[in-house]
């Protein structure tokens, strides 16, 4: 199959190892991956900080960028979540935009989506010799609803002993400029996300979104607390050779 | 003139309790600081989590009546000025008076004056919302008259000098030995050996309580629903101060907003097993009274019934944001939410508080009055699962943040960002210099306002040595 | 211009852009399900009241699981009604459909289950509220507009009932004659309510179908509670903080 990644801005500038591992998974199992030059940001941050006008042009953007694609992913819940519930609707009055957004965000997935349900796959044939544990993260669970896709991967990957986080459904306190605007209240909560994450005794922590990901491993690096935080796709990218 | 009058607009300043005396953030961080309220509001929302939750899993059907009540609203706010008219008809015609306040300055001084005309002193006050809302307390004292609260939560809120902080339980902030504290401090005759045991603290209240109401002749109450083709009023409780305010006086005044109505008797059916269970857990609520006008030899022979603006139809004209109307006041958005479990409800600066009142507050006093609120949420979705009647509260919260007034650097800095990522060019060279710039947030250093309130606590990754265009381009 | 027509032309200034009216999905559970009396003892009983079931196929006779009145909290449980003496099993169903010697076994049954919740005392009655309920001891005072005092200093009260639901647990007094005045059920400190089977429906909507919105209606779930302590259920709060349920039938 033909997949074109959405790479989302964060991953593109930040967390390329999982945009990388998103591309050499998807080889591994036999599609073809493309990458579209033109795209750059869903916008998403522009939306829910409440800049829709700023986020006008990069909605346009992204439409124009995936519309010639019929699958299209990304290693993020949260910018599939706004391309799924949110990009039509910055197109607002402009029906033909908010059409073209729909087809587009139709077409879209999350990368455990993608693997589960459009290629059918729930043992990917990874190896990752690890005690690891899955936090959710709320636009994969809430918005998007990818239930325990993730899960499924994860339970098939040789040599990973998965353990459950207490509380998982619990919200990290990322929540993009939540985070700098309400930075007291968002430490909060990521305190007890991270309690959560020691609790379960893992060395790794990992989640399908590299923003919650970058604020959870953030604290637990701050704390130097040596627990890691991986994105699912290099998990599931990792083989024994 | 009557083109003006008729707009919708919002709830007036200067009265009642809508907004609050700093911003959310700041008012946040003295809550988070208070280790007591912390653990208070942990085991608090924990608590009615579980149980609600059980509650709710024993209902096979439970999607479907949150579907059938969030239509219920829908309907009911697409027909609002004839069910309100059929309301006033059928009330009337039970024998009750109906009056209608274009705000809270006019429902305080209806109140005020019926209150006047029997020549009470003293009301006694059944736990309302729509009463806290338009500061009638302050409104009755001004005139001489003392109200009384009578629910428990309120009661221990009252007596000590506080705020109410959560919609259904106003004391959720406090716990046993606190409350015990307040009333050894503050009842009038209480048992000096009183321990923090709750049945022990649940029945000082009611010997505090017993002789005031039987010796006040005026009540006032809210409303959970009315019912606009019966003309039947419905208040939900627990203690009984709700039956004894509503049975006992000879006269009840009931206010309410005028978003509380419900089209038929046969669509309680829906309300009657969503509240319960989603507001405190249980099958069902130890008591619920309903009356319908005024009924001869039984309960106060004359009721009235206050139909309170106050902004409400402000929100209707958003149709975006008019779904907050279709609230029921359960409060399970409050008891899921982690912002929240951990500030409280003062946070908020309203007698809304938590998800419903981040998108319920700004839309009665115009957003700018609350600008903070639409912010105060991380936008996790755990409050629309939990509503009963389905209100999406973080879309709503996401279109309320394109209304709010923004700062002049954030918004400079939100357009260049924009056009930064729509110039594939540009969008590179911020790449690139995205990598020096990470340098200066790494521990240690922070990043500068107001971005420093992250690297505070938290570190930014190690900065990579190629983005992952620069690998593609290269492998 | 009256408040009425500025709120009212508000409110239409407001939907002046639209807004829908949607069809109602009606497809929860909603028509006559089979009622499982055993599981309304158990839903009453687990917000503590206390349950007497006068039940003829069992010989009146259920097992005590918990009850009595006495001392500062309410008790939950199910008590047994006293074995009639003289009294055929099915006599007991009562209800109103057997017969005379039914009703009066009924009552005799109901008598001796009141008997075992107050030896002796003064209980307010509605007016219309079968006074051969009242065992020996227990003096009816029938309420004929008695004062709020007259009523807090009493016992108990005795009432019938409009209707129960199986799965809330509750019960629903609609203030007819063998219910009377909402004031009567809500000052004493006991609440005896005389409850037939045939009362009984499964689910809140059958409840809703059957009562008459016009009378003052009080659902009732358990004794008087409060979940303002930390938010855990707390009984005994204004209203009776003992409510005793006599299941016939």
């Amino acid at each position: 199959m033909r997949i074109a990644l959405f790479v989302t801005c964060l991953a593109d500038t930040m967390f390329p190892a999982a945009a990388k591992a998103t591309v050499l998974l998807l080889e591994r199992l036999g599609h073809e991956v493309v990458f579209p030059q033109e795209q750059t940001c869903c916008g998403q941050m522009h939306i829910n900080t409440g800049y829709q006008k700023d986020a006008l042009p990069l909605v346009k953007r992204h439409v124009r960028t995936f519309e010639p694609y019929d699958v299209v992913v990304a290693p993020s819940g949260s910018c599939v979540g706004s391309v799924r519930h949110q990009h039509a609707m910055v197109a607002g009055s402009d029906a033909g935009l908010a059409a073209r957004a729909s087809a587009v965000a139709a077409r879209t997935y999350e990368l455990s989506e993608l693997l589960v349900d459009v290629l059918g796959v729930e043992d990917v044939g990874a190896y990752y010799p690890h005690r690891v544990t899955y936090h959710p993260t709320c636009h994969s669970l809430r918005v998007l609803r990818v239930g325990d896709k993730p899960e499924r991967l994860l339970r098939n990957v040789r040599g990973l002993d998965l353990v459950e986080l207490p509380a998982a459904e619990q919200c990290c306190g990322f929540g993009g400029t939540f985070s700098v605007k309400n930075a007291d209240t968002s430490t909060a909560m990521l305190a007890d996300k991270m309690r959560h994450v020691l609790d379960t005794g893992a060395d790794v922590c990992t989640a399908g979104d590299a923003s919650c990901l970058m604020h959870i491993g953030g604290g637990l690096s701050r704390l130097q607390t040596g627990v890691r935080t991986v994105h699912l796709a290099e998990i599931l990218a990792s083989t024994e050779a | 003139m009557s083109t003006f009058l008729g707009m919708p607009v919002h709830a007036p300043r200067g009265v009642g309790h809508l907004r609050g005396d700093e911003s959310f953030p700041a008012a946040a961080r003295t809550a988070l600081g208070d280790s007591q309220l912390r653990r208070n509001l942990q085991h608090a929302t924990t608590t009615i989590r579980g149980k609600s939750g059980r509650v709710i899993a024993e209902l096979p059907d439970w999607q479907e009546l949150r579907s059938a009540g969030s239509a219920l609203k829908a309907s009911t706010m697409a027909r609002l000025p004839e069910l309100l008219e059929q309301l006033e008809e059928k009330v009337t015609a039970a024998g009750g008076v109906v009056h209608w306040a274009a705000d809270a300055n006019e429902a305080n001084q209806i109140v005020t004056d019926l209150v006047r005309a029997t020549g009470s002193q003293r009301v006694i006050k059944v736990k309302s919302m729509a009463t806290q809302e338009i500061g009638l307390n302050e409104a009755l004292e001004a005139a001489g008259i003392t109200p009384v609260e009578t629910d428990l939560a309120e009661l221990i809120v009252q007596l000590g000098n506080d705020k109410p902080s959560h919609i259904l339980v106003p004391a959720i902030h406090r716990n046993r030995s606190e409350i015990r504290e307040i009333f050894l401090r503050a009842m009038p005759g209480v048992d000096p050996k009183l321990t923090d045991d709750p049945p022990v603290l649940a029945g000082a209240a009611r010997r505090y309580l017993r002789e005031t109401f039987m010796s006040t002749t005026v009540a006032v109450s809210g409303a959970n629903f009315a019912i606009a083709d019966t003309g039947t009023l419905a208040v939900v409780e627990s203690e009984g101060n709700g039956r004894m305010c509503l049975t006992l006086p000879e006269t009840l005044i009931t206010v309410m907003g005028i978003e509380k109505l419900v089209p038929t008797w046969q669509d309680l059916e829906v309300f009657l097993q969503l509240l319960p269970r989603a507001s405190t857990g249980e099958r069902m609520n130890p008591y619920t009274s309903m009356w319908t006008g005024v009924t001869p030899g039984d309960g106060p022979q004359n009721f009235h019934l206050v139909l309170l603006d106050n902004g409400r139809t402000a929100v209707l004209a958003d149709e975006v944001g008019r779904q907050a109307l279709h609230c029921i006041r359960c409060s399970a958005c409050l008891n899921v939410c982690p912002v929240y479990e951990r500030t409280g409800g003062h946070a908020y600066g309203s007698v809304y508080p938590g998800p419903i009142g981040a998108i319920l507050s700004p839309q009665l006093t115009g957003v700018e009055d609350n600008a903070s609120l639409p912010y105060a949420s991380s936008l996790c979705g755990a409050c629309f699962d939990a509503c009963p009647v389905k209100i999406d509260i973080p879309s709503i919260l996401v279109h309320l943040r394109n209304q709010a007034p923004h700062p002049r650097t954030e918004a400079a800095v939100m357009a260049a960002a924009a056009y930064t990522m729509d110039h594939p060019r540009l969008y590179r060279s911020a790449q690139r210099a995205a990598k020096l710039s990470r340098i200066a947030g790494r521990r240690g250093r922070g990043l500068p306002p107001p971005l420093n309130g992250w690297s505070a606590s938290r570190d930014l990754p190690a900065p990579p040595k190629e983005t992952f265009r620069d690998w593609w381009r290269n492998r | 211009m009256s408040s009425k027509n500025i709120i009212l032309d508000r409110i239409r200034a407001a939907l002046a852009s639209g807004a829908e009216s949607p069809e109602i999905p009606r497809d929860y559970r909603r028509g006559p399900a089979e009622v499982d009396l055993d599981l309304l003892v158990e839903r009453l009983v687990d917000y503590k009241a206390v349950v007497h079931r006068l039940n003829p196929e069992k010989s009146g006779i259920e097992p005590v699981i918990g009850g009595g009145v006495e001392g500062s909290g309410p008790q939950a449980g199910v008590a047994d009604a006293r074995p009639l003496d003289g009294v055929e099993a099915e006599g007991a169903a009562g209800g109103g459909s057997g017969g005379e010697r039914a009703a009066s076994a009924g009552a005799a049954a109901v008598r001796a289950a009141i008997a075992d919740i107050l030896g002796a005392g003064t209980v307010v009655v509605p007016p219309g509220l079968p006074l051969e309920w009242l065992p020996d001891g227990v003096v009816g005072l029938v309420d004929d507009g008695l004062s709020a005092e007259r009523i807090a200093a009493a016992d108990g009260v005795v009432t019938a009932a409009a209707v129960a639901v199986v799965e809330t647990g509750t019960i629903v007094l609609d203030a007819s004659p063998d219910q009377g005045r909402r004031i009567i059920s809500l000052l004493p400190d006991l609440h005896i309510c005389v409850l037939r089977a045939d009362q009984v429906v499964a689910s809140v909507p059958e409840a809703v179908a059957r009562l008459d919105p016009t009378r003052p209606l009080t659902w009732i779930s358990g004794p008087s509670a409060t979940s303002d302590i930390e938010l855990n259920r707390v009984e005994g709060v204004h209203g009776p903080r003992n409510l005793h349920v006599i299941l016939t039938g």
